[in-house]
């Protein structure tokens, strides 16, 4: 499949000089934009579907034959009306929030600290200290979550929403400790330096310097940390039992599939309340995000 | 201008105030940084992390303390027809998914290394199904994987006439793990095609042009150029790929739960029916920590055999 694909890509280089225009525009239509389209098309579509049901009437969510399902005739509000004064929604979202801007800000002062140890106070086993860290990434929730439940019951969290503020760090520091060495890296240490010949404290330089450079850096472990955190399921699940304490993905699944007859309206309702935060929060940084994320690769 | 401001605020402050000085002081302050991180990590993920394994050999149930048995819970797993089954669908379900990823986040990839209107809205949106909560997305997947009302199979019956009766797309075995699948490489498209883009922008255009000019085809291109430049990166991604899709739990427990009949059951789903919802701890951490070999496999599998040929390739260079 690649194989054509790689043609594509490098075709429009090659026709332009001795094909005619037309023909150039034409390949370069069937090679990239179509393909492109479809791309769109696919990874969109379910989006689509989840915003057009949550604003469907019962009637024509099962009813195929008289409506077109790709279109909306009688549009309303009913679905979102139930999910915010019939059930606990907004104090799922209030949770979800409260988790995920709390484990955010812990991770981001634990991350900076370390990454700011690692990079600039450098000592013996630094790197190897570094190194601890990104493997730490590599471990995944799913192998942890049974011990996990244990020490969480043992401090006395079950059930409480802070044992996830405290348990979130654990893929996040990893995470935002890696993506800020990186950017420290690209900070001149002169700039430090000139500072210590002027008698500054470290910690004033790391307050001071350091951090008001690192912004965008710090800007992208947060976008990081915040989605990754709203986006938590298996910890929220195992430690969370009580409908009140649950975060949005888990309370959707869990306190709103209910019976035989599932409520797609609401469902779906639910969905796309939950993904607005998230997506809205992203596309202000989106920019942060991307270039984050490259970055990250890059390292 | 920073620092000018900041030598006649740090004069001030130069009274030999004892907390400053120890602040000051390197060791001290090494440890200071790091112990938060490094405390969290201890507490919750070094220490689960052991407790998982000591777990596995002990018959701890939730609320009873359990005594060590060996490697009986091993032993049980080596015979449970379901925990076989586990391990065929987690490893089929990893190869086809990270197969399918990385072909068509790689297509996406190139498509995206060209210029035209509006890339950089186009590669925003194509993230969505990233950053959208997975479970969220999954949902929307078991909507349009519905029986009766899926709008795949009214495409294909009511608008194409392909079929004439509605596809049952998780109600027998393959048909719900080919869904699944098919869930899991629209999810991890987006992230693989990005960071492929990341790579594929690194690659100078001076080597392309010198291979046009010495008369390579674009399929050479591709394959002596494209391909062996993106070996590093296409490592580290592969790797977490691999290991994310090994051990994925949100798609299958949103969406089928491990059903019909346990057939689509991930070793993750299986250590949480077993581990939490059945309590029964130690049986379940000894699922968990059956993936670790499978996992440490994978990893320097894809690791170690695609790193490999980048130092090849650097040899053969210098």
């Amino acid at each position: 499949m690649t194989d054509t694909v790689a043609q594509a890509a490098v075709a429009d280089a090659k026709a332009a000089p001795d094909t005619m225009a037309w023909d150039s525009g034409l390949r370069r239509l069937m090679m990239i934009y179509l393909p492109l389209g479809c791309f769109v098309l696919i990874l969109l579509f379910p989006f689509y579907w989840m915003a057009i049901t949550s604003f469907k009437p019962n009637a024509e969510l099962m009813n195929y034959k008289e409506h077109n399902p790709f279109w909306i005739s009688s549009p309303t509000l009913a679905h979102i009306k139930h999910l915010l004064f019939n059930t606990a929604y907004p104090h799922w979202l209030w949770t979800t929030m409260l988790v995920a801007i709390g484990s955010t800000t812990l991770s981001l002062i634990a991350s900076t600290l370390a990454a700011y140890a690692i990079e600039r106070l450098r000592f013996r086993g630094s790197p190897y200290v570094g190194l601890g860290i990104y493997l730490a990434y590599l471990v995944p929730p799913s192998i942890l979550f049974i011990p996990l439940a244990t020490v969480v019951v043992q401090f006395g969290l079950f059930d409480s929403p802070l044992a996830l503020i405290l348990v979130y760090p654990t893929f996040l520091v990893p995470f935002c400790t890696w993506l800020l060495i990186g950017y420290f890296k690209s900070i001149p240490y002169e700039l430090e330096e000139c500072a210590l010949v002027d008698g500054a404290t470290r910690l004033q330089i790391l307050r001071r310097i350091t951090l008001p450079l690192a912004v965008p850096g710090l800007i992208s472990a947060g976008i990081f940390s915040f989605t990754l955190s709203w986006n938590e399921f298996i910890y929220a699940l195992a430690f969370i039992q009580s409908g009140a304490n649950k975060t949005v993905p888990v309370a959707i699944l869990t306190e709103l599939v209910t019976g035989d007859v599932y409520q797609w309206g609401a469902l779906m309702a639910g969905s796309l309340l939950g993904s607005l935060p998230v997506a809205i929060f992203y596309s202000l940084f989106v920019d942060y995000y991307v270039s984050s994320l490259t970055g990250a690769v890059k390292e | 201008m920073s620092v000018t401001t900041l030598s006649s605020h740090a004069l001030v402050q130069r009274q030999p105030n004892w907390l400053v000085r120890l602040f000051d002081y390197k060791p001290f302050l090494i440890v200071m940084c790091l112990a938060p991180a490094i405390g969290l990590l201890t507490v919750f993920l070094t220490y689960p992390l052991g407790l998982g394994v000591w777990l596995a050999f002990t018959d701890t149930t939730i609320g009873r303390r359990g005594i060590y048995v060996g490697l009986e819970n091993f032993q049980y797993l080596l015979t449970d027809s379901l925990w076989w089954n586990a391990v065929f669908y987690s490893v089929v379900y990893t190869g086809i998914a990270t197969f399918g990823k990385f072909a068509l986040g790689f297509w996406l990839a190139l498509l995206l290394n060209n210029h035209f209107p509006f890339k950089s809205v186009l590669r925003a949106i194509i993230l969505l199904p990233w950053i959208v909560p997975t479970v969220l997305s999954a949902l929307a997947f078991w909507w349009i994987y519905d029986p009766q009302f899926s709008i795949i199979s009214y495409l294909l019956v009511d608008v194409l006439h392909w079929r004439s009766d509605n596809i049952d797309f998780l109600g027998s075995p393959w048909p719900a793990r080919f869904s699944l699948i098919a869930a899991n490489i629209w999810r991890g498209i987006p992230f693989v095609a990005i960071s492929l883009l990341a790579g594929l922008q690194t690659i100078s255009p001076s080597l392309y042009e010198a291979a046009m000019l010495d008369g390579a085809s674009a399929w050479q291109r591709f394959r002596y150029i494209t391909f062996p430049m993106m070996m590093p990166i296409l490592a580290i991604v592969m790797t977490f790929s691999i290991i994310f899709t090994f051990t994925d739990f949100q798609l299958v427990y949103a969406i089928t739960r491990g059903g019909p009949g346990n057939s689509t059951h991930l070793l993750a789903t299986l250590a949480f029916q077993r581990g939490i919802a059945g309590g029964e701890l130690g049986e379940g951490a000894a699922i968990a920590v059956s993936m670790i070999p499978f996992l440490v496999f994978a990893t320097l599998f894809s690791y170690f055999g695609l790193a490999r040929r980048k130092w090849q390739q650097g040899e053969s260079n210098d």
